[in-house]
C-alpha cells in the first residue's frame, strides 16, 4: 500500500491559530523574543532589499517572504562553532549565526568585499543548486575525522532535491554517518516548477528512507517545531549518531527573485491560502497567548527593527566599495606573473 | 632508490600524510585495494581509515565533500579513478572549488588535490584516457600539473598538496611503469608554474608535457643524428599557471617552436602557447609555430588510438618543417 503524506502530518506543535498541538520546546523567554524579532528582522531586511533592487541600489535577490519560520528556526539551535552552508535563500539564516546585518546588504550591492566574518562559520551563498549540501557533508566528515564535536547544516530548496548532489549528499551522509542535517525548504516553487514536477514522492522528508538517513516532515511556518526538530536532529549529530533530512513545509510569498514574475504561473487565491498561515502571525497568537507580545509592543519591535536596518543600509553604502583590480586578489592565494600583468593591464584602463 | 612514477607517487603521498596530519585520501578502490594502478598502495594499513577511504562510486560527491573538507581546514587528496570520468565532477570542480578563495573574497580555500590517471597507448576503454587539461585551462582559480617522470611526479605532487589552490594532478597511464629513475627517498618538493628544459638546443623548440616529453625527446634526437641540428626540450609541468618567460626565452633563442600535446588541437594548450609566442616573440620567429596534437574528434577507441596521440613521425615531421629555410 502507498503511503501519502499531507501537511496534516507535517510535526507541528503550534496551529496555524498558535494554540499549542505538541511539546513546547524548554525555551526562555528572551530566547523566545529573540526569535520573534529575527523573524521581523527577515521579513524587513527582505523587503527593504527587494525596494532598493527596484531603486537600482541593490542586485537581483531572492525574497523570503513567508518563510521566516524556516529561517530562523533552522539556525536558532545552532553554536558559534557549527556551520551554515545553504543556497541565496536563506539569508535570515546567517544573521542568527552572527553574520553583520550591514555585510550582508553590502553582498546585495554586487561585492563580495568584506566576506562574512570567518568564525561565523558560514560559507558564502550558493548559487548553484544543490551543490553546497555535499560541502555541508565534507565539512561534517572533516569534523569527524579530526575529532572535533560540531554540526554542519546544510540548506536548500525543493528544486535542489532533484539535482544528483542533493542525492550523492545523503547517500554520503549515511554512510560516513556525518554529523549534518540537511534541510529542506521546500516553499513549493522551483521558480516556475510546482513541487509535484519535482519528485513522485509523496514527500520529500520519504526519500530520505532509501538513503538510510533518518527524516522529520516539519511544519516549517511553525518556528517552534522547526526549532524543536532542528535542535534534536542538531543533537542527535552531536553525539555521533549521524544524519538527519528534514523537510520544512513552507511557502514563498513572493516572486522567486527580483528577476521573476509568478502570475504567470501560479494561481493568486494558492497565495491566500498560505497568507492564512503566516508564521510571524502564528507565533505573535502564541507570545501574546503566554502575555510576552501585544499590539503595541509588536509596533514598537518592528519600528526598532526597521530602524536597525535603515541604519545597516546606510552603513553598508558608506562602505568604499573594492577597488576593481581586487578582483586579482581572490583568484589564487598567490597571484603569478600572467594575473600580475593583466592587473597592470586594469590599472593602465584606470589611469586613462 | 630506483623508482617507477606509481612508487614515487605512493612515496609522495605516504611521506606528505606523515608530515602534515591534516592530509586526507579519498576516492574509489583507494584503500585496501590500493588504487586500480596501486598508486595508494599500503597507506590505508599504514595511515587508517581515517586518513585514507574508500568512498562510494560518485564523483561529484568526491569532489563536493572535499570542497567542504578543505574549507573545515583538512587537505584532500581525492583520487578519480580516470580523468574522463572528471566530467562527472566539472560542477563541484569548476563552479566549487575553483571559485571557493574568489567567492568568498578570500575567507576559505581550497586546498584540494585531484589525482587522475589519463592518456593514451595503454588500450583503455573509451573515456580512460581523455586529456582534460584544456578544459581545465579555462577554468580559473584551478592549477593543473602533469608530470612527465618519477622524480617529478613526487616533487610535484607534494608540492600540489601544500599548495593553498586546487590543483588538478594528472597523470599519464603510459608514464606509471614504463622506466625507473633514481628518487631520492626523502621528501623534496618542485615548484609548480615552473618548466624543466629537459633538453638544451640552439634551432628549434619542442614544448611539451606528460608523455609527449619522452615522443619530443626521441624526435629531438633523430633530427640531430638526421640533421646536426640541436633541439631544445621543454617539459612544462604544469599547464597552468604556464611558464612563460622559459618558454619566450627558449624561443627568442631558437627561433622556431613546436608544440606537441596529446589533447584535441582546437582552442587548447597549443592554441594558448601560440599566441603567447605571438605576443612575446614575434620579432624572433623564423618560422610559424607548430602544432603536432590530437585530433579534434573524441578520443578513440583502443583500435584507433595509435593514429591520434602524437609519436615520433609527427613530431619529427613538424620539426623538419620549422627547421627548413
Amino acid at each position: 500500500m502507498v503511503t501519502t503524506y499531507s501537511q496534516e502530518t507535517a510535526f507541528q506543535i503550534l496551529d496555524p491559530e498558535g494554540k499549542i498541538v505538541g511539546p513546547v520546546p524548554d525555551l526562555s523567554n528572551e530566547r523566545l523574543l529573540a526569535m520573534f524579532r529575527w523573524m521581523w528582522l527577515a521579513r524587513k531586511l527582505s523587503d527593504k532589499i527587494i525596494a532598493l533592487q527596484r531603486q537600482g541600489r541593490a542586485t537581483t535577490f531572492g525574497s523570503l517572504v513567508g518563510q521566516e519560520a524556516s529561517a530562523i528556526g533552522l539556525a536558532a539551535p545552532l553554536r558559534p562553532e557549527d556551520w551554515l552552508v545553504t543556497s541565496y535563500r536563506e539569508i535570515a539564516s546567517h544573521l542568527v549565526k552572527g553574520v553583520p546585518l550591514a555585510t550582508k546588504i553590502f553582498s546585495f550591492r554586487g561585492c563580495t568585499h568584506p566576506s562574512y566574518p570567518v568564525e561565523t562559520h558560514c560559507l558564502p551563498i550558493q548559487i548553484v543548486i544543490g551543490t553546497q549540501l555535499l560541502h555541508a557533508v565534507g565539512i561534517a566528515m572533516a569534523a569527524k575525522i579530526k575529532g572535533d564535536p560540531i554540526v554542519a547544516v546544510g540548506a536548500c530548496g525543493d528544486g535542489a532535491t532533484s539535482e544528483g548532489d542533493f542525492n550523492e549528499a545523503l547517500n554520503w551522509a549515511g554512510v560516513y554517518k556525518a554529523p549534518v542535517v540537511l534541510v529542506v525548504q521546500n516553499n513549493g516553487w522551483a521558480i516556475s516548477v510546482p513541487r509535484h514536477k519535482q519528485t513522485a514522492a509523496p514527500t520529500i522528508a520519504a526519500r530520505g528512507a532509501g538513503f538510510g538517513v533518518p527524516s522529520r516532515l516539519v511544519d516549517g511556518n511553525d518556528v517552534l517545531a522547526v526549532y524543536s526538530a532542528m535542535s534534536e536532529s542538531v543533537d542527535r549529530a552531536r553525539a555521533g549518531d549521524g544524519p538527519t533530512l528534514i523537510e520544512l513545509l513552507t511557502y514563498r510569498i513572493g516572486a522567486h527573485t527580483t528577476a521573476d514574475d509568478p502570475t504567470r504561473y501560479r494561481d493568486p487565491a494558492e497565495i491566500e491560502v498560505w497568507k492564512a498561515k503566516d508564521p510571524i502571525a502564528r507565533f505573535k497568537r502564541y507570545l501574546v497567548g503566554r502575555k510576552l507580545m501585544d499590539d503595541k509592543k509588536e509596533s514598537a519591535l518592528v519600528e526598532e527593527v526597521e530602524a536597525e536596518i535603515n541604519a545597516a543600509v546606510d552603513e553598508a553604502e558608506a562602505m568604499p566599495l573594492p577597488s576593481p583590480e581586487e578582483m586579482f586578489n581572490w583568484a589564487y592565494a598567490k597571484p603569478f606573473p600572467r594575473l600580475e600583468e593583466e592587473r597592470a593591464m586594469l590599472q593602465h584602463y584606470l589611469a586613462k | 632508490m630506483q623508482s617507477t612514477m606509481v612508487e614515487a607517487l605512493n612515496q609522495a603521498l605516504a611521506l606528505e600524510l606523515e608530515r602534515d596530519e591534516r592530509v586526507v585520501l579519498l576516492g574509489q578502490d583507494i584503500g585496501p585495494n590500493g588504487g586500480v594502478f596501486r598508486v595508494t598502495d599500503q597507506l590505508q594499513k599504514r595511515f587508517g581509515e581515517r586518513r585514507v577511504f574508500d568512498t562510494p562510486l560518485s564523483e561529484s560527491a568526491i569532489i563536493g565533500s572535499s570542497v567542504g573538507m578543505a574549507a573545515y581546514g583538512l587537505r584532500p587528496v581525492a583520487e578519480i579513478q580516470f580523468a574522463g570520468f572528471l566530467f562527472l565532477s566539472m560542477s563541484q570542480l569548476v563552479t566549487q572549488a575553483a571559485r571557493m578563495r574568489f567567492r568568498s573574497a578570500g575567507a576559505f580555500g581550497c586546498p584540494l588535490v585531484v589525482r587522475s590517471p589519463f592518456g593514451g597507448g595503454v588500450r583503455t576503454p573509451e573515456l580512460h584516457p581523455d586529456s582534460l587539461e584544456g578544459v581545465f585551462l579555462q577554468t580559473p582559480g584551478i592549477k593543473v600539473v602533469l608530470p612527465s617522470s618519477p622524480y617529478d611526479a613526487k616533487g610535484l605532487l607534494a608540492s600540489a598538496i601544500d599548495d593553498p589552490d586546487p590543483v588538478i594532478f594528472l597523470e599519464h597511464m603510459k608514464l606509471y611503469r614504463s622506466f625507473r629513475q633514481e628518487v631520492p627517498e626523502e621528501r623534496y618538493t618542485l615548484p609548480l608554474g615552473q618548466a624543466n628544459v629537459v633538453r638544451e638546443g640552439s634551432d628549434a623548440s619542442v614544448i611539451a608535457y606528460g608523455a609527449m616529453v619522452t615522443v619530443a625527446l626521441e624526435a629531438a634526437k633523430q633530427i640531430e643524428e638526421r640533421s646536426g641540428k640541436s633541439v631544445e626540450v621543454i617539459d612544462l609541468r604544469t599547464i597552468w599557471p604556464l611558464d612563460e618567460a622559459t618558454i619566450t626565452a627558449s624561443v627568442e633563442k631558437t627561433g622556431r617552436a613546436v608544440i606537441v600535446h596529446e589533447a584535441p588541437r582546437a582552442g587548447g594548450i597549443g592554441a594558448e602557447l601560440t599566441a603567447i609566442i605571438n605576443e612575446r616573440c614575434l620579432y624572433s620567429l623564423l618560422k610559424p609555430v607548430e602544432r603536432v596534437t590530437g585530433y579534434d574528434v573524441p578520443y578513440p577507441v583502443p583500435g584507433h588510438e595509435d593514429f591520434y596521440v602524437p609519436n615520433v613521425a609527427r613530431v619529427t615531421d613538424a620539426l623538419e618543417r620549422a627547421l627548413a629555410d
